[in-house]
């Protein structure tokens, strides 16, 4: 406790002396790669924190380019929030070596992986080959959609931000507090609204969807793409189309930067309905934080399987 | 635990019905004995069954184990003998250690590895400037990591199908004060747009003219040096300079250096700015200098020449967010003049090559390029060209391309060629370029 003590104060005093006090007195600039962290980042941090997310919620976070106005951005970020797990590999790595930040390079103080508490799924086993498409070698980095890992998330924010503004520690878990507790009451009333459809088997375009489906009941049977990253090819969607039928699935997720001609045309064949249902924060208009996102997609889902009278398979 | 539990109960059990029985050999049994010794013979059989079902279920679980999990505390440091005569004389003794086994954490640390192939193929007639008709252009292996805390390291080599070059090997420090992005070693300059990239990230199969007659080639200005680059803060846009010191040594014929002091030069300004979420404009301003070997005679530089190249380059990128995995285009310019002193007189040449590059699917792409140069030694040459592109992506590591090409040279026939490219990655996922 003494030498725990001692060295917050030690942290404190080094950041006393490292950091300029005009800015000590100023908001934390935190940059986080998606909306989602931002969110988060948002509800912890309050008004003590200015947060901005350089990919858009409607754009697809593998290939974000790596323009030059984020580099802008990353120079003057005091902490960078990333989902990590190779999500953004394609357009991170120039971002940050280009940013002249060595605030937030990779394992530097304000560099913070938000997957590294978080429950991933989907870590693949054995030997994994590029034949099986873009797999992501540490797991399914689309973890923020499931609630839990939401509040996972948040606890490390409100850990870091407390690191860099030990004086306003009790206002972040304050604010942190707030959130999960706003988050558990929102999670028992997803929950309860998904419960009558648990097990309910579903399609997805891509592997976007794991955690949420695990959290909300979802049995998901099968993906349009014949692997993670490789567009539908004839053969897969025919062979889909014949599991569709034969499992009676009626429901098709997609998320909304992908082109909605193949499973447009997957549903004709099987009476299904594509739902596009945004996987981040600023999918769709409505959805401005992290709240909203798991309304907008569990009112889509309720609304869609009440229209499919669907019943959960096995029941 | 638990099954183990539940056999030493059963031997325990099975030791206690033993017992009876040997005593009973001793005299008759009474009737209501008999019916006793039926009923514990009967437990006994259950408990046999029991037992046997659990032995087999044991060896089941014995047996669907590998050995390494029967022994968690297998994976042995691998040890060698100490040599021979070494023992003793105050040196090891005992089994020594090896490092770097399979399994050796220290793996982890390895670089990133990546090779790319860049396979070429060219049909039709070209009588000034043939390519082979098929060939491994290149395969370009890279390993890239970080240093320490305060910086990266990147090298490049490009193998052709004989030789082995270093295309880049240069060690980035990102943590300088005063916003110095610094790179030390070999590198592709920072000259325009072009000269900047690697093959495998061009939308052509080949380099514009312009590249090829002023600017050094295939290889371009790729030489060992310094480069220093700041962002210049201000309120409109993202504004970059960049000054890089070479030994002078660039190209077959753009600078060579016969002495320590004959270091060539390149300076570039970048400025860049998004017109909206989706459309983006980069603009560029390049400088160079060198000596060129026009005046070596001998090996030794008589004449002391000198080559100026000028360069303005444009790109304005278009990728609708929404849409970004299915649609885009990337169209680029870049002009170039060079002035080069020879033993005959000052050379003054220009040249530029305008393309487009549309992406109509998801694995789709066209584009079109317009070349016009003089030639660096006779800025009274004057080669023009026009390409068709059309490249094809199975996924995100591999590509096939097609380009027709239409070459008017001022020193020969013109030239009509078909040239196809596959180009193949393997290993890390490297960053995409922007």
């Amino acid at each position: 406790m003494k030498k725990t003590a001692s060295l917050a104060a030690l942290v404190a005093v080094a950041c006393l002396v490292v950091s300029p006090p005009a800015r000590a007195q100023g908001k934390l600039t935190v940059m986080a790669t998606i909306e989602d962290l931002a969110s988060i980042a948002r509800e912890v941090g309050g008004d003590r924190i200015t947060v901005e997310s350089i990919a858009k919620g409607y754009q697809d976070p593998h290939f974000v380019e790596a323009k030059p106005s984020f580099i802008l951005k990353l120079q003057k970020a005091d902490l960078l929030i990333v989902v990590g797990r190779e999500l953004e590999i394609g357009w991170m790595p120039p971002l940050i070596q280009q940013s002249r930040n060595r605030k937030v390079q990779s394992g530097a103080e304000g560099y913070l992986d938000a997957s590294a508490q978080a429950k991933i799924l989907d870590i693949p086993q054995g030997q994994i080959t590029r034949a099986m498409g873009d797999v992501h070698p540490l797991g399914n980095p689309h973890y923020w959609l499931d609630p839990e890992n939401g509040k996972i998330v948040a606890r490390e924010i409100a850990a870091k931000l407390a690191q860099f503004r030990p004086n306003d520690k009790a206002y972040f878990d304050l604010r942190l507090a707030d959130f999960v507790n706003r988050l558990n009451e929102a999670e028992k009333r997803w929950l309860a609204m998904m419960a009558p459809y648990n097990g309910v088997k579903v399609v997805t375009y891509h592997r976007s969807f794991p955690n949420f489906a695990d959290r909300f009941g979802l049995d998901v049977i099968g993906y349009v793409e014949p692997r993670p990253g490789i567009p539908p090819s004839p053969s897969h969607t025919l062979d889909l189309i014949q599991e569709m039928k034969r499992q009676q699935i009626k429901i098709i997720l997609m998320e909304p930067y992908f082109d909605q001609k193949t499973p447009n045309s997957i549903a004709s064949q099987t009476g299904a309905q594509v739902l596009v249902m945004p996987p981040s924060v600023g999918g769709e208009k409505t959805v401005t934080d992290y709240f909203k996102l798991f309304d907008y997609d569990i009112n889509l889902l309720v609304n869609a399987l009440k229209q499919a009278g669907a019943k959960p398979s096995g029941d | 635990m638990r099954a183990s539990c539940v056999i030493c109960a059963s031997i325990v059990t099975g030791g206690l019905l033993a017992g009876p029985r040997a005593a009973s050999a001793q005299a008759p049994p009474p009737v209501d004995a008999q019916a006793l010794r039926a009923e514990i013979d009967q437990l006994k059989r259950d408990f046999e069954a029991r037992l046997s079902a659990l032995e087999s279920r044991l060896t089941a679980v014995e047996g669907r184990q590998p050995p390494a999990a029967q022994a968690p505390t297998a994976p042995q440091q691998p040890t060698a003998e100490v040599p021979a005569g070494a023992a003793g004389a105050g040196g090891p003794s005992g089994a020594l250690p090896v490092y770097g086994g399979a399994a050796a954490l220290s793996k982890v640390f390895n670089p990133d590895m990546a090779v790319i192939g860049d396979f070429l193929g060219a049909s039709g007639k070209n009588n000034v400037s043939p390519d082979a008709a098929l060939q491994m252009h290149e395969s370009e292996a890279s390993f890239q990591a970080i240093v320490d805390p305060y910086a990266r390291a990147d090298f490049f080599m490009s193998f052709g199908e004989e030789g082995v070059g270093l295309e880049e090997g240069f060690l980035t420090l990102t943590e300088l004060p005063g916003g110095l992005l610094t790179k030390v070693g070999k590198m592709r300059a920072a000259f325009g747009k072009v000269n900047s990239l690697h093959n495998h990230v061009l939308p052509w199969t080949d380099r514009p003219l312009v590249i090829n007659n002023l600017v050094g080639g295939e290889d371009g200005i790729d030489d060992a040096g310094l480069s220093v680059a700041r962002l210049i803060p201000n309120r409109w846009l993202f504004l970059e300079a960049t000054g890089q010191v070479f030994r002078g040594d660039s190209g077959e014929t753009l600078f060579k250096s016969s002495e320590r002091a004959d270091l060539s030069y390149v300076g570039h300004l970048r400025g860049y700015q998004d017109l909206s979420e989706s459309t983006n404009v980069d603009l560029g301003l390049s400088y160079s200098r060198g000596h060129n070997p026009s005046g070596i005679v001998d090996g030794v530089d008589l004449g002391r020449f000198t080559t100026g190249l000028f360069g303005v380059d444009a790109t304005l990128r278009w990728r609708p967010l929404r849409r970004s995995i299915y649609q885009s285009f990337l169209g680029r310019g870049e002009l170039i003049w060079s002035r080069r002193d020879q033993p005959n007189g000052l050379q003054s040449g220009m040249g530029y090559y305008v393309s487009g590059d549309y992406q109509f699917a998801r694995r789709w792409f066209g584009g079109l390029r317009f070349d016009r140069s003089n030639r660096a030694d006779d800025a009274s040459l004057l080669d023009t060209g026009q390409s068709f592109v059309l490249t094809y992506w199975p996924s995100e590591f591999s590509q096939v391309r097609g380009q027709y090409r239409r070459t008017a040279y001022t020193i020969g026939p013109t030239a009509n060629e078909f040239l196809f490219q596959f180009q193949f990655a393997i290993g890390a996922h490297g960053a995409h370029p922007f």
